[in-house]
């Protein structure tokens, strides 16, 4: 940071129309670039978090979308099997159906074995498990298609259960939903509380400096004039932070995706973050900068508009 | 003040107005920024400065001044005088625009002060030349840049900086202090800082609170004769002092007494014009 603070006083004191030297020392406050860079490196997970919850919610959105399953629940294991086998031929003729798949039985089985178990002696074909299809759709599972199915269906096997895939994932996308909904109230806290920080530090450097800046005005400096040094002084601040920011969240971001990764649930892969997410991510050190800035600006100037 | 003085003469409206002295030397005027009004001087020749029934308090107290009614004319030199806390300072204020009044009119550079737009009020400041009794130096800037603020704030360009700041300081006797802070710098030091400070735009009027309070009797001389050099440049000069003894130096000056905020006119500064004065350039400014 103080090499930043360095380089950034040099190109400030040749900076244009030695507006710098109106105000000496106009650096706003010490911890001020580590208030933004705390900010910012918050606002990054947060928003990486926010994208690739809804980068996950469209990728299974995208799996599920036109997945429809149909279950034969008759307890008889022939007469399930008879009724599988007809309602697979009648929907494979069905326009919509782009494919069928009905999900063998050693599938099912290891599907349920976590929670029937596998010692030597259990005979989980005994249990009346439902037979399983597995139904591809051209485009979405709408209720009007699920109705056809179902129209299609019950002639064939009266115990048939039709269903949407994405219906099962409801709630787990009212929940990415709702996170989103969460990281970006996150956000607009954090940038709130970055509002609120540059404005106590301007307010406290406009009292730090009241009298040189009653000096200014004696000698004829405008506000603006005044104004713009504070910006220029919080903008160093905010993008000397907004860079420390920008890589401590990227550094978490990078930890937490490798953890994630470790857990290899379908659900957690698609939780990736795309390029124009990047870009997003880059983003937000200027956006917190320009935030920074102009709260610097109408912080000042309405402070200036008190004095004469 | 050589050649013809300010001096009264009778009050006519149908008397030709007061010419303002040309301007021999100095720096050129620095340039107004786009966005500054600047004060009407179409009319160089009118009062520069005019107060009509002025009155002044803080908050519910009683006025600090009341009835204050004055005419300034460009080019003279005005004593303000009066006992510690008759309303001096706050009569300075008035002028330089840092404070407005409670009540009554005035007009500065033709323009009415009282109604001035806030946004307007650096055009006129810059006007101004203000020397303050506590020299009000900034105390992060050395000599030389305190010197250079009034430049910079006009958005003078630093090329153009150098020089004039440099012959300022020379001719003020610091130019081997340039560099100095001015904690570091002793009273008489710092008063000349500011008065550089004050100067160096060359103002139209220069108002100095006190100028020789903090100096020995040799440098408020020294100081004083930099003030008439300044006015026989064309500078209205309103001088703040209690001290008698510096007024008797300069015999052809107005004086305005203050008495517990009310005005009294002694020289009859007040009721009568000046009459044309003329410059000698023996103790001029450098030009730079």
């Amino acid at each position: 940071m103080a090499l930043f603070s360095s380089l950034f006083q040099r190109w400030r004191g040749t900076a244009a129309t030695g507006d710098p030297r109106l105000l000496p020392e106009a650096q706003l406050s010490g911890p001020m670039p580590w208030v933004i860079a705390i900010m910012i490196a918050l606002t990054v997970v947060a928003a990486a978090s926010g994208l690739a919850l809804r980068n996950a919610a469209q990728t299974a959105s995208a799996d599920l979308e036109g997945g429809v399953t149909v279950q034969i629940v008759t307890a008889a294991p022939s007469e399930r099997l008879k009724q599988a086998a007809a309602v697979a031929a009648v929907l494979a003729k069905a326009p919509e159906v782009a494919d069928v798949r009905q999900v063998a039985q050693e599938e099912l089985n290891t599907l349920v074995e976590p929670w029937l178990g596998t010692r030597p002696g259990d005979d989980v074909e005994a249990l009346p498990i439902p037979a399983l299809i597995d139904v591809r759709l051209r485009g979405p599972a709408t209720p009007d298609r699920l109705a056809h199915l179902r129209a299609l269906t019950v002639p064939v096997a009266s115990s048939a259960r039709v269903d949407a895939q994405a219906g099962w994932l409801a709630p787990v996308f009212a929940a990415i939903g709702t996170l989103q909904w969460l990281a970006g109230g996150l956000i607009a806290l954090l940038a709130l509380a970055t509002i609120a920080a540059v404005l106590l530090a301007s307010r406290n450097a406009l009292g730090n400096h009241r009298e040189t800046i009653e000096i200014v005005h004696m000698l004829g400096g405008t506000d603006r004039q005044i104004a713009r040094v504070f910006q220029r002084s919080m903008a160093f601040d905010a993008a000397a932070g907004g860079l420390v920011g920008l890589l401590a969240g990227v550094v978490t971001i990078v930890a937490l995706s490798r953890q994630f990764a470790r857990l290899g649930s379908g659900m957690v892969a698609g939780a990736v973050l795309h390029w124009q997410d990047w870009i997003v991510i880059a983003a937000i050190p200027l956006a917190g900068v320009a935030l920074a800035v102009l709260t610097a600006r109408m912080t000042v100037l309405a402070a200036l508009r008190r004095m004469l | 003040m050589d050649g013809e003085k300010c001096s009264p003469a009778l009050f006519s409206t149908s008397i030709a107005p007061y010419s303002r002295p040309e301007r021999r030397a100095g720096p050129a005027r620095a340039p107004q920024p786009t966005g500054i009004a600047t004060p009407d001087m179409s009319q160089p020749d009118a009062e520069i400065v005019q107060f009509d029934n002025v009155g002044l308090r803080y908050g519910t107290d009683k006025e600090i001044l009341a009835d204050v009614s004055f005419t300034l004319y460009p080019g003279c030199f005005y004593f303000l005088t009066g006992a510690s806390g008759a309303g001096k300072t706050s009569l300075l204020k008035l002028l330089y625009l840092a404070q407005r009044p409670s009540r009554g009119l005035i007009r500065l550079f033709g323009t009415d002060a009282i109604t001035l737009p806030r946004e307007r009020l650096p055009g006129f400041r810059r006007r101004i030349g203000v020397v303050f009794q506590d020299f009000r130096l900034v105390p992060h800037l050395s000599a030389f840049d305190n010197v250079a603020l009034p430049l910079r704030v006009a958005g003078v360009s630093e090329k153009d900086i150098a020089r004039p700041v440099g012959e300022m300081l020379d001719w003020v006797g610091l130019g081997d202090r340039q560099h100095a802070r001015p904690a570091t710098l002793s009273g008489g030091e710092q008063q000349r800082v500011a008065i550089a400070r004050a100067v160096i735009a060359r103002p139209d009027m220069l108002v100095a609170d006190e100028p020789t309070g903090n100096v020995d009797p040799d440098m408020a001389l020294k100081l004083l004769r930099l003030f008439e050099s300044l006015n026989r440049l064309g500078t209205t000069v309103v001088v703040a002092t209690h001290d008698v003894h510096l007024i008797r130096k300069v015999p052809e000056s107005l004086i305005m007494r203050l008495d517990k905020g009310r005005l009294s006119d002694p020289t009859g500064a007040l009721r009568y014009p000046p009459r044309r004065a003329t410059m000698s350039g023996a103790d001029a400014p450098p030009a730079t």
